[in-house]
């Protein structure tokens, strides 16, 4: 179950998608999901499934590491869905006792599981195509001019990269604390929703402890590595803006405008 | 010879603790050499370590890194350049998703150009032969190969000399190969100091000198061929010497008149064929 997670997990690869800036890659997600939530109508929607699908496409990202990666919101999803699907006023179609599907909650609900769905595969598009590395400078250059305001700018990107490159390894470790509690029989699979919860309550003190002194083992070694936040430091990967990067940009905005175009018209 | 460390009189008593880890060291380390250092658990080995490239400062006496005082602050970043560190848990001391961008990591943060950042990095891949993982994640790979990829994180530095802590305990013994076989060939080749800290005895065969610690003191420091001739002190302090010396030893013990300081299989196979 635990493997299935595959947040921030980077792809590697060349193409067009993988070349882009990571500043371009960032303002693109933005225009994404801003077009994603004015989309209001079937035309609209139809229009940013095509979008998503070639954002797919030109990404190479196979379509399975992305159902993949949606598995883990699914519960989320039916949620969302049932929710709109009960609770939404209109014209009955079904009648369950006291509950009631109607017509509008049912294209509620598949918008919103459409929405959802989108809105995670657009957005792991993102890491899968961006080097962690690249998408941390990327949001230090995007943000760096809240800098001047004292916002702490480069510890944040440093922290946001050290949890990415550390969420495999506490996966492992939680997989490893299961194994030897089950081995110990410990029950995780069965039993209420609160006896579940319970019982991950004895994974989570060794977890948090085994993190803590990780933590404390690596800011030593990065100390040894001389470093001392971000004054006087380079970069190996400077990141380039090419033409391709404004044309993407200029492409993303064309599709802002025109889902806006299309609420304006209803679609 | 200048020597690269020279420690005169380190004490160290780590806060809240009343008796002293490291009570009275005095240790000079000359440019090229391969020292390695034994001892069993709580010997101070390892708070003897954290002194040589100033993450721990002395409570008394001093600690001197090509001349500079691992005390001054203001010397901070050129003590940690020229002394690289490796620790034992090769998952605690990786910092990106990528092998290349973590080798990257140290130069990065001396402020070199990146076009020599690029070099260095190639470099230092090829040194300890993972140049055709750069483009790896790290937690794919195996323990041995961590760990030479912390390894080449530290020779990106371009430091003069590498103190590594225990590096081997979590490997197993074809990545304990995988890691001395790099420090030794890093020693001989480019002529950097290293420094290795472990509890195998047989990753000592190949060292120049064999520093054995107890309960904060030196107890033993001279040729491993010369050390493993003190056996009786040695299994006092928990250690066992390499299964030739003891073979040797028992022979001899046992009236056969041979020498006892062979280290290697061959040469003490050759000993003990030259008189039968």
């Amino acid at each position: 179950m635990l493997r299935d997670i595959t947040l921030g997990q980077y792809f590697p690869g060349d193409s067009i998608a993988h070349r882009l800036d990571a500043r371009c890659k960032l303002i693109l997600v933005v225009l994404y999901i801003a077009a994603l939530f004015t989309a209001v109508n079937y035309g609209s929607y139809a229009f940013m499934i095509v979008v998503t699908g070639a954002m797919i496409a030109v990404s190479q990202i196979p379509l399975r590491a992305i159902v993949r990666g949606l598995k883990p919101v699914l519960v989320i999803v039916i949620l969302t869905a049932l929710l709109n699907m009960f609770f939404t006023q209109g014209t009955p179609v079904v009648k369950l006792g006291a509950l009631t599907i109607t017509r509008e909650g049912l294209i509620r609900a598949a918008f919103m599981v459409l929405r959802i769905t989108m809105l995670i595969a657009g957005t792991f598009l993102l890491t899968y195509t961006t080097s962690p590395i690249a998408l941390t400078d990327g949001m230090e250059i995007l943000f760096g001019p809240l800098k001047k305001i004292r916002v702490p700018v480069h510890e944040m990107a440093m922290m946001m990269s050290m949890a990415l490159r550390f969420i495999p390894t506490l996966i492992e470790e939680t997989d490893k604390i299961m194994s030897a509690q089950k081995a110990r029989g410990a029950d995780f699979d069965t039993g209420s929703l609160i006896q579940r919860a319970k019982a991950l309550l004895p994974l989570l003190v060794p977890l948090f402890v085994s993190a803590f002194r990780r933590a404390d083992e690596l800011a030593t070694a990065m100390e040894s590595r001389c470093y001392h936040g971000d004054e006087g430091r380079t970069r190996m990967k400077q990141l380039h803006w090419a033409a391709r990067d404004t044309l993407a940009i200029l492409l993303g905005a064309a599709v802002f405008a025109a889902v806006l175009v299309m609420k304006h018209f209803g679609l | 010879m200048e020597p690269i460390i020279k420690i005169e009189n380190l004490h160290y008593l780590y806060p809240g603790d009343e008796i002293e880890t490291l009570c009275g060291i005095d240790l000079e380390l000359h440019p090229g050499t391969f020292t390695a250092v034994l001892g069993r658990n709580g010997s101070g080995k390892s708070t003897l370590a954290k002194h040589l490239n100033a993450i721990l400062t002395p409570t008394a006496g001093r600690v001197l890194v090509c001349g500079m005082d691992t005390a001054d602050e203001s010397q901070l970043l050129r003590i940690r350049a020229s002394v690289g560190m490796v620790f034992q848990n090769p998952d605690n001391q990786i910092v990106a998703n990528v092998v290349e961008d973590d080798v990257a990591f140290a130069p990065e943060n001396l402020g070199v150009e990146p076009q020599e950042i690029r070099r260095r990095v190639d470099a230092a891949l090829r040194q300890v032969g993972m140049y055709e993982f750069r483009m790896h994640a790290p937690h794919l790979l195996s323990g041995g190969q961590k760990q030479r990829v912390a390894i080449a994180g530290v020779i990106a530095m371009q430091p003069k000399c590498i103190v590594l802590d225990e590096p081997t305990a979590m490997l197993d013994p074809s990545g304990r190969r995988e890691v001395v076989e790099t420090v030794t060939r890093l020693c001989r080749e480019q002529g950097i100091t290293v420094v290795l800290i472990t509890h195998h005895m047989n990753e000592c065969v190949g060292a120049d000198r064999l520093i054995v610690m107890s309960n904060g003191i030196i107890a033993a420091d001279g040729a491993p061929k010369a050390v493993f001739q003190q056996r009786e002190m040695l299994e006092r302090e928990g250690l066992t010497v390499p299964v030739t010396t003891a073979l040797l030893q028992e022979l001899r013990a046992a009236g056969m008149d041979v020498p006892t300081d062979a280290l290697g299989i061959d040469e003490c196979a050759g000993r003990i064929a030259a008189r039968i």
